[in-house]
């Protein structure tokens, strides 16, 4: 048992995964991710780089994962921003790894060491162009050990990068966390079996993931940020781009029962559920334990995976709710993915706060007071 | 114990966060939660700075303080900022170098003083600290917190740092006598 | 088979490159050097950003990427550091290397990793029609440039000596034999290793700025191309628009992969004690 900080459990979370490579710069508040990964991965064999900017380590990571390596970067705001072109690189050359952006308070340099929930709608439309995003959103240190691990398996099994989307508060706060010895299952990237002449880089399986081959190992294919076929070299077709960016879409569309995950307090009987993710959701549960004490049928629905939205399991609550209040630290991001997935069917309300400030137990419950 | 409140607060490089680890993980050797929290400036050192730590039998869920039973102020500049206007009832500690107009029952000891006079380490006065809040609130018990800082003090330094945790208590046994 | 057929995609030809570019030449160089450089082929990767030169790889049968504007080197550090056995080169151009990679490309220099980088300087950005590029000369004319260029060029080969590269050398399209040479030995250099390729763009940088044609313009290569020897002889007046072609600087100094896995070993060493 250990008292450890968020991005503490972050780093033995993505060692027990089997992190080979971490490419980092150094941002306020994630910096401890970096710091302990350059201690710790040496000894293990492994390789770190502090690079010389958030774009060169994002890139490093991707080239990394080419030949093989599970690789894993850091950042928060401002370098989340920077990433973004290269986030959309690995994601349309199908490169497996994990980005952490520990969430500070923006726009800009903002608020270094205050929280925030700002960077939700980065996270899904960061980068340009259309593409699926897998994003988890942890509430405490233990649930951030083990959504690393899962991040980490994710990207391999589904060869896409994976945000793992913290904030400040989980990310420096200490609690308790056991870390057992036995971690469950642990996913690498599919091979390729055939011979490496006939290899296509980019057919897909029929789980719409192609076997990934590492660079140095006699295939010698081609990768490419431009539309690309199966072969891996550049197409001007537009069948060929359209077919590319819907079978992206699919691969994380078709397996949404694998990739998503809620967590519910109260939710049986609830009239009135909290949709809360992160630390924020620590709050709501306080606030759902008291509104309940008072006889306030509130409930507590909180992604674990904030992309793809839960929006299967959002909707399977709505019979007998009569309002949904998203509470979140922003003026109001997440709250237009319930808004759309509820459409119209119970009215849905917002508690939100963007001055560093971790939205208390009191603000939930005083609204929870007000709509019941 | 239901759920303790503890805020500490003093200024950047002072060991307040250091303090709060000490603090949460003697609660966690007591089989209790406990979750640290902080916040801070951009400057590692000077400014105000606030260590919270919250003690509970049962799982923490909001990690912050808004309900301190202790409140501890190293600073004038953390005492304004984190100490000034508690509520009757909560318990507030502040070094005696605190040179501003202080509330109405007020606990005012010699900590840094302490540590720099008597030890010859002025840096170890948030062990003194340590010692001084536990002795007042009796959050864990005694020998659990002196494993907990020697669990996290530099080798070699553990005599001086047992001496700063005892002066400490006894701050608190003398300002009762 | 020669360098060219063994080491070039044959299927993927003909190229996409204007008639007259001297960038095929310089991949022949580059192919040829590899195979002079006896590297396996299997355990080659070259690595590319955006632009004319950058669409190399992709003619080239190793393993290639193709990556982002400017960010070539930061994708091959990747490549080199998490697998050191591998031979990584990079083929990039002067606006991908020098101005949107600026930064990547002096801390490569500085970190001194095994990397061997051909900037393909043709003075313009080509790809997108003809913009003026930090290798363009103060004066000439680009599309942003209508008026004459208001920025002035700068030495790839000095700073590239100054950050910290430990092999540094300059040739051309028309000193083609010369130029693969200079790659094979930059590839045998175990560092960081620099070796401008000026080749000519007569479509976008020639025609815009009264160069004449290709011919004119490896011509113009030849004359310009000097010595170290023949340039010393020469004044500072005479020197103006040549450039010195040749090996310019050779240096030892710690390789980074080398050195990071040396602690990797000690770290084991102490482990085992």
């Amino acid at each position: 048992m250990l008292l450890l900080q968020g991005n503490e459990a972050c780093v033995e979370g993505a060692l027990a995964a089997g992190l080979d490579f971490y490419a980092g710069y150094p941002i306020t508040p994630s910096t401890e991710i970096a710091e302990l990964l350059a201690a710790k991965l040496p000894r293990q064999g492994g390789s770190f780089i502090q690079m010389e900017d958030e774009i060169s380590a994002m890139a490093a990571v991707i080239g990394a994962s080419l030949t093989g390596a599970k690789t894993m970067t850091a950042t928060s705001g401002p370098g989340f921003s920077l990433k973004q072109e290269n986030l959309g690189y690995a994601m349309y050359t199908e490169t497996p790894c994990v980005v952490v952006n520990v969430q500070r308070g923006g726009p800009s340099t903002g608020q270094p060491t205050m929280p925030s929930q700002g960077d939700v709608m980065q996270a899904r439309w960061g980068t340009h162009g259309d593409h699926p995003v897998i994003a988890l959103s942890p509430s405490s240190v233990e649930e951030t050990f083990w959504l690393t691990i899962r991040a980490m398996n994710l990207s391999e099994k589904y060869r896409t990068p994976v945000i793992l989307l913290m904030d400040e508060v989980v990310g420096h706060m200490r609690e308790r966390i056991e870390i057992p010895q036995d971690i469950g299952e642990v996913i690498n990237r599919k091979k390729p079996t055939g011979d490496p002449k006939d290899y296509l880089p980019f057919k897909p399986d029929a789980d719409l993931v192609p076997p990934m081959a590492s660079f140095g190992e006699g295939y010698r294919f081609h990768v490419t940020g431009l539309t690309h076929d199966e072969s891996g070299f550049p197409s001007g077709s537009n069948k060929i781009t359209g077919e590319l960016i819907q079978r992206l879409h699919d691969k994380i569309d078709r397996n949404y029962a694998d990739i998503v995950q809620v967590e519910t307090e109260h939710m049986e009987d609830a009239e009135i559920a909290v949709v809360a993710y992160g630390s924020t959701a620590r709050s709501a549960s306080r606030a759902v334990k008291q509104a309940r004490e008072q006889g306030i049928k509130a409930g507590l629905f909180r992604p674990i995976t904030i992309w793809p939205f839960p929006a299967q399991e959002l909707k399977s609550c709505l019979a007998g709710l009569k309002h949904v209040v998203v509470a979140e630290m922003n003026l109001g991001q997440l709250i237009l993915e319930v808004e759309r997935q509820v459409a119209g069917a119970v009215s849905v309300g917002g508690i939100m706060r963007a001055d560093g400030e971790l939205i208390t137990p009191a603000q939930i419950l005083a609204y929870l007071q007000e709509v019941k | 114990m239901k759920r303790s409140e503890i805020r500490l607060s003093g200024s950047g490089g002072q060991g307040i966060i250091l303090a709060g680890i000490i603090l949460a993980e003697a609660a966690l050797l007591e089989g209790k939660n406990a979750v640290q929290s902080q916040s801070y400036g951009p400057e590692a050192r000077g400014g105000a700075s606030k260590s919270e730590v919250i003690i509970s039998s049962e799982s923490v869920d909001y990690p912050k303080v808004t309900d301190p039973s202790l409140v501890l102020a190293l600073t004038s500049e953390a005492y304004t900022k984190y100490a000034r206007g508690c509520s009757a009832g909560v318990v507030v500690l502040v070094d005696d170098s605190v040179n501003t107009l202080l509330d109405e029952g007020v606990l005012s000891l010699p900590i840094i003083r302490t540590a720099r006079e008597e030890l010859g380490r002025p840096i170890v006065a948030n062990i003194v600290a340590l010692g001084a809040i536990n002795g007042v609130a009796k959050l864990v018990a005694p020998e659990s917190l002196e494993k907990a800082v020697l669990n996290r003090v530099p080798k070699g330094t553990e005599d001086l740092n047992r001496k700063a945790l005892h002066l400490g208590y006894k701050l608190i046994a003398e300002s009762n006598s | 088979m020669s360098g060219e057929d063994k080491y070039l995609r044959s299927n993927r030809l003909p190229h996409i490159l204007c008639p007259g570019c001297g960038h095929g030449i310089v991949m022949g160089a580059v192919v040829r050097a590899i195979e002079k450089a006896g590297l396996d082929q299997n355990k080659t990767v070259i690595v590319s950003g955006i632009g004319c030169s950058s669409r190399l790889p992709g003619y080239m049968d190793f393993d290639t990427l193709h990556t982002t504007h400017g960010r070539a080197l930061a994708f091959a550090t990747g490549i080199k550091f998490a697998k050191p056995e591998l031979n990584v080169i990079v083929v990039t151009g002067d606006g991908d290397a020098l101005a949107i990679g600026g930064n990547h490309f002096i801390h490569s220099c500085r970190r001194n990793i095994d990397i061997t980088t051909i900037v393909l300087n043709n003075r313009i950005y080509g790809m997108t029609s003809g913009q003026f590029s930090p290798m363009t000369p103060q004066g000439h004319l680009a599309t942003t440039a209508p008026f004459g260029n208001v920025d002035r060029d700068f030495d790839i080969c000095e700073l590239s000596k100054a950050a910290g590269a430990t092999y540094v050398a300059r040739s051309t399209a028309y000193h083609v034999a010369q130029l693969t040479d200079l790659v094979s030995k930059a590839i045998m250099n175990k560092g960081f290793s620099v070796v401008e390729a000026v080749s000519q763009c007569p479509t976008y940088y020639g025609r815009r700025n009264k160069m004449g044609s290709a011919v004119d313009m490896m011509n113009d290569q030849k004359a310009s191309g000097v010595t170290a020897a023949a340039a010393a002889k020469l004044t500072p007046e005479q020197m103006v628009g040549k450039y010195v072609i040749g090996e310019l600087h050779k240096a030892e100094a710690p390789e980074y992969t080398a050195r990071y896995h040396s602690i990797v070993d000690s770290l084991k060493d102490k482990e085992m004690k």
